[in-house]
């Protein structure tokens, strides 16, 4: 808890230029809560995911426990990469996407008109699919987060620190000048990972951050997201159930409906939802009998 | 498989191997004839259409250089032109106008062009009527005859509304003009090839629009915007049409100004010396040919090294 106020902290030291109500909010929330139990970071009340005129989720309404990973699985197409991209605001990059319900982040609805999107994705960073690094050097690729974002201090730090967390420091720091491009998927997934938390978020996301990497890679990503979840909430995509098995805390399944837009069916502790399922769904997706 | 082999019992299955085995052997050769000459024809032609690309370039610029050689010396760039006295005759003045306008091309292309480009990738709405008909109007732009741009630049820029009066300046906004579709065409291919992955990382770390265009779509976009501008300071430096409506006189000998008084380029003088009855004033535009290319060369290395240098693999 104290972590998290200090990762707070930091967000709150690099000069913005900006002065949005967000920020305030989460300030006032952090230091007036007190500490102890899990609390909650994001609440969904009835949100639902269009694009145009296709709904692509609807009625979702969950928790999302902080310093926690919260697996999303549920078969292909049943819009879990959707839901995931409405937490911070990337469906807005796509014309017509909108939402319906809210989405609350430490109270706040991220939807709400004088909400800056970009505030919000300095809080709520991203990890995709496929590694995507900058062509730049490594170091550059760290630091181009804060620097956009007006940090002031110390980058050199910064980027160690950064690399450090993301269990990448060893292997690049004596070519932290050579192109991030250069190197193999596994550490190119890291030095995202590693850029992501150089902005000090609050919450990172990771859509099916080891689909395309081989195992030993996925096994690594593995053990660095439970070492990530002291200091960040994780919300993982994953197609891979053993995945979500092995390192999440809370498990959210998704299937489509005949209209084919994705609903939740069941969400809960991880060890209930793999050994003893509510739903009749849950168990079949779970034990292999479709998806 | 085992270490002996197998050896037929009977007559029979030899002969049956070896049939087997020569139709295996038959069908693995070269299928068709036909396919291996039309592969053959078709390497022939392309490296024929190679061969007629390159020898037209060499034989331009040898003949260029042996009609002009003699004269290539200091003279050329150091003094004015002359009408009665071909051995002291030169190109400083038309150099001068040259580089004159060809910069202010540059300075005013590459912001205008590049500018244009990027509103029309990352900020414009593609489902607008008017976002396509201006697409469309630029590329329709790119292939207008040079000297209609001349006539534009006669009707505004020289006289109308810009009222400039025949000065290099004119000049310089005339041929922009020309240039800048081929430029903005060349820019927005250049950006639409930077891979939405990049923007939408830099999204993603809290970047707004502008610093992901800035710092991220544009460095990597370079490559390919330098080649756009290397293709319009090649083609502004060689127009002589649209320059002579804009008043790029055939004659000046004193040092142009931008803003005032005659000015000439190189094509234009190139034209001049190469229109008058003595021999010795053909070797002259010959050797100005040649200044001409080597100027061309100068830049477009310049351009190439600076392309090179920010150049990306993916």
């Amino acid at each position: 808890m104290i972590d998290t106020k200090r990762e707070l902290e930091n967000v709150d030291d690099q000069p913005g230029t900006r002065d949005v109500p967000l920020r305030l909010m989460t300030q006032t929330e952090m230091t007036a809560s007190a500490p102890a139990e899990r609390e909650v970071v994001f609440e969904l009340e009835g949100v639902s995911c269009y694009y145009g005129s296709f709904r692509a989720v609807k009625d979702i309404t969950l928790d999302i426990q902080s310093h926690a990973i919260t697996a999303i699985i549920g078969p292909s197409g049943t819009g879990k990469s959707t839901l995931l991209r409405a937490f911070n605001r990337m469906n807005d990059l796509i014309p017509s996407a909108h939402i319906e319900g809210q989405i609350r982040y430490h109270g706040v609805d991220l939807y709400a008109p004088k909400v800056d999107a970009v505030e919000v994705r300095r809080r709520i960073g991203m990890v995709f699919q496929k590694p995507n690094p900058f062509p730049k050097s490594i170091y550059e690729n760290v630091a181009f987060g804060p620097k956009v974002g007006g940090y002031k201090g110390s980058m050199d730090e910064l980027v160690e620190q950064s690399l450090r967390r993301a269990a990448l420091w060893d292997e690049v720091k004596d070519k932290l000048k050579t192109s991030g491009l250069a190197l193999s998927g596994g550490q190119q997934q890291r030095l995202c990972i590693a850029r992501a938390i150089a902005v000090s978020p609050d919450v990172i996301l990771m859509d099916e951050p080891c689909s395309a990497l081989d195992p030993v890679a996925t096994l690594r990503i593995e053990e660095l997201m439970i070492e990530l979840k002291q200091n960040y909430t994780i919300v993982i995509v994953t197609h891979n159930m053993q995945q979500a098995a092995r390192v999440s805390d809370e498990t959210v399944f998704l299937t489509m409906d005949e209209d084919r837009a994705g609903y939740l069916v069941e969400r809960g502790l991880t060890p209930q939802i793999f050994t003893n399922p509510q739903n009749r769904l849950t168990e079949d997706y779970v034990s292999g009998r479709f998806g | 498989m085992a270490s002996n082999p197998i050896t037929p019992a009977t007559g029979r299955a030899s002969l049956a191997i070896s049939g087997a085995r020569a139709v295996t052997a038959r069908s693995l050769e070269a299928s068709d004839r036909g396919d291996q000459i039309r592969g053959a024809v078709f390497l022939a032609l392309l490296l024929l259409g190679i061969g007629v690309a390159l020898l037209s370039l060499a034989a331009i610029i040898i003949w260029a250089l042996i009609e002009g050689l003699p004269r290539v010396d200091p003279r050329l760039v150091t003094n004015a032109p002359s009408t009665v006295q071909p051995g002291e005759a030169g190109f400083r003045t038309a150099l001068l106008g040259s580089l004159m306008v060809v910069g202010g091309v540059i300075g005013l292309v590459v912001p205008i062009g590049v500018g244009a480009a990027v509103y029309l990738e990352e900020y414009a709405d593609r489902e607008r009527w008017w976002n396509r008909l201006i697409e469309l109007n630029i590329q329709n732009l790119a292939g207008v005859p040079s000297i209609v741009f001349g006539i534009l630049g006669l009707a505004f820029i020289v006289r109308g509304p810009l009222s400039l009066g025949f000065v290099a300046a004119a000049g310089s906004l005339t041929l922009t003009l020309l240039v800048l579709p081929t430029v903005i065409i060349a820019a927005r291919e250049a950006i639409r090839a930077v891979p939405p992955s990049i923007r939408e990382g830099s999204l993603a770390l809290g970047a707004t629009r502008w610093q992901t265009v800035r710092r991220q779509v544009l460095p990597a976009a370079l490559p390919g915007v330098m080649t756009g501008i290397i293709l319009a300071i090649a083609r502004a430096t060689g127009e002589a049409a649209p320059l002579l409506l804009v008043g790029a006189v055939t004659f000046v000998t004193y040092n142009p100004s931008f803003l005032e008084g005659a000015y000439s380029t190189l094509p234009v003088q190139i034209f001049n010396y190469s229109s008058r009855p003595q021999a010795e004033f053909r070797v002259l535009a010959m050797a100005g040919v040649i200044l001409m290319l080597g100027l061309v060369l100068a830049m477009n290395s310049f351009a190439v090294w600076l392309r090179n240098r920010f150049e990306q693999s993916w």
